[in-house]
């Protein structure tokens, strides 16, 4: 029968270092396959509106009288089903999160 | 009939042990139960009614976020049903993926439960080292899938995501290391006498209970009744070599081991399937829509759920119901709570594995 | 997956028999579910053993009729009934335990049914 197993556990962690992560000062490493923001390349937008359609979130909106594409950021789930769908291939996924936010607002894109 | 000695005392739904809303009262005389009244509804979302404005393609995304824990096999189950009323047949590769997929998804389940378990009992830094366990299970799907808890694989017709060959090679070294370190932990549950003074004797279910009542997973296996819906043969694991593991006691230390046991079967089970997986297409095309019924039976970590589709041919389900396997362990969790000790009660709880936001949608 | 499944339709004056016999054969109750079609609601009742898969349809199209309950002969059939009893406004006969229309508590009464 072993005793003071657990008591030997704890003893050695306390001379080790952390097994937490210091962030933010430490910054965190992604994957490569992290998903994360969407960003888009505006120049090759042409305001379809598949992705919009598409959205479950339904966090996109597209305007093609003003040439606009506007994210709701708060609303996004990086599930990555627009960039599937986009005929032109315009949309990409970053592989860091965006960052928090203050209030809610949209991210606007305004293309040429 | 008035009994001065019983009082009302109620349970949740905030409670520092429970990771959940749910909410119990407990009809209590000295400190002993004498009854128990559950009362659920307090994260219903109403996601059964969202298949009405979300095509059946797009509905993967809704059904993997039903929950957090158990999420991939929501939706493996999801895409299983469709595409049986469709008639499509997946091809090899993503069958094998989508085990290998299911069975990391049960062992960081399996690891969240026991580090909850220890914390219920008051061991916290037990629970910090069995967390600690689980964040190196969780960078290893952040490697191959991108996300931590939800993992946005699945989709009608195959899965999203590859992985390499030298890849699959890496996870299994990975997990030969591991499988040391969970011993070291897993032994501490098994042999600690504190441990064992607490689960021992506690909350015993017989095995004619289990069945009658309608229990499910571990709870169910742990009284003697060998039942796993994995055993049906759904992707791939007809070709893989298992057993269901059973327990004879019906308490809480069986149905702990049960658990443990289990995790090192899992890792087992990704060692054969990295065997025998051949290189192959991913995915296949889909066109046209459902039409007809079916129900679709997969085994979660916490049990047997049930996936209940009926299409007419239009893009939109006409039914989806989803029964978890929680919401058929609470009459067992009823018929438990007698007898027992009220500071039993928030193990007792935990001991069913409650995934409460699954049980109401 | 490759196993079978039955389905069957009966009537509700069936039900209770049908049911006891296949809880004295072994079966163990597997769910209850209710579907909203276009010109009647039905209640389906699963019941599994040893990896087989049976279920059973009933049509309802008169919402005040009162459907007998299964609870005396599978006690934990009461936590399904009274979901749809809250869901779907059928009233079910003599429950084991009834909330009475307590049990999910929604801004919106029956809000599957509307």
């Amino acid at each position: 029968m072993k005793i003071f197993v657990m008591a030997f556990k704890v003893l050695k962690s306390l001379f080790r270092r952390p097994a937490t992560l210091g962030y933010p000062s430490v910054p965190r490493e992604y994957y490569k396959n992290t998903r994360g923001k969407i960003s888009i390349d505006i120049a090759k937008c042409i305001y379809c509106a598949s992705c919009q359609r598409k959205c479950p979130a339904q966090a996109l909106t597209v305007n093609k009288l003003e040439k606009k594409w506007i994210i709701d950021r708060l609303r996004c789930v990086s599930c990555g089903y627009c960039l599937e769908v986009c005929p032109k291939k315009c949309l990409a996924m970053e592989n860091n999160y965006s960052a928090s936010a203050l209030k809610k607002e949209e991210e606007v894109f305004e293309g040429a | 009939m008035n009994n001065p000695k019983r009082t009302i005392v109620p349970f949740g739904p905030q409670h520092p042990v429970l990771p959940e809303p749910i909410h119990l009262d407990l009809v209590v005389e000295d400190e002993k139960i004498i009854e128990a009244i559950p009362s659920l509804g307090f994260v219903h979302r109403g996601l059964e009614k969202l298949v009405e404005k979300r095509d059946f393609i797009e509905f993967v995304y809704v059904a993997e976020r039903i929950c957090g824990i158990c999420s991939f096999i929501h939706g493996l189950t999801y895409c299983l049903a469709i595409e049986e009323i469709m008639g499509i047949q997946v091809p090899p590769r993503a069958n094998y993926l989508r085990v290998i997929w299911s069975e990391l998804s049960r062992l960081h389940s399996h690891l969240l439960w026991l580090g909850l378990t220890a914390d219920a009992f008051g061991f916290e830094a037990l629970f910090m080292h069995t967390w600690k366990l689980r964040e190196k299970i969780l960078d290893i799907i952040e490697e191959t899938t991108g996300g931590r808890v939800i993992f946005g694989s699945s989709k009608i017709g195959g899965v999203r995501k590859d992985i390499s060959a030298e890849k699959l090679s890496e996870i299994v070294t990975k997990l030969n290391r591991y499988a040391q370190e969970i011993k070291e932990i897993t032994d501490i549950f098994i042999n600690d006498s504190s441990v064992k003074h607490r689960l021992i004797g506690v909350g015993v279910l017989s095995k004619q209970d289990a069945y009658d009542l309608g229990a499910v997973g571990p709870s169910l296996r742990a009284s003697g009744i060998s039942m796993d819906t994995r055993k049906l043969g759904y992707a791939a694991y007809a070709e893989i070599e298992f057993s269901p593991i059973t327990e004879t006691s019906g308490d809480s230390y069986a149905r702990c081991r049960v658990r443990i046991r289990e995790l090192f079967q899992s890792i087992d089970i990704i060692k054969q399937a990295v065997e025998k997986i051949q290189p192959g297409e991913l995915e296949v095309k889909v066109s046209g829509t459902p039409k007809g019924e079916f129900f679709a039976r997969t085994e979660q970590p916490r049990g047997e759920v049930i996936y209940y589709a009926k299409a007419d041919g239009t893009r939109f389900l006409q039914r989806l119901r989803v029964r978890t396997p929680t919401f058929a362990n609470i009459p067992a969790l009823i018929k438990l709570l007698p007898g027992a000790q009220l500071a039993d009660v928030p193990v007792l709880v935990l001991t069913i594995d409650p995934c409460i936001s699954c049980t109401e949608r | 997956m490759n196993q079978e499944q039955k389905l069957m339709n009966i009537e509700i004056k069936d039900l209770l028999s049908q049911i006891g016999d296949y809880y004295r054969s072994g079966h163990r109750l597997v769910q209850i579910g209710c579907t909203k079609l276009p010109e009647c609601l039905e209640i389906n009742y699963s019941l599994d053993k040893d990896y087989s898969f049976t279920n059973f349809k009933i049509k309802l199209e008169d919402l005040d009729l009162e459907v007998p309950s299964v609870s005396k002969i599978y006690w934990g059939a009461f936590l399904y009934e009274n979901e749809i009893h809250d869901l779907f406004g059928v009233k079910f006969k003599d429950m084991a335990v009834d909330y009475q229309g307590n049990f999910y508590r929604t801004s919106v009464k029956k809000g599957f049914n509307p």
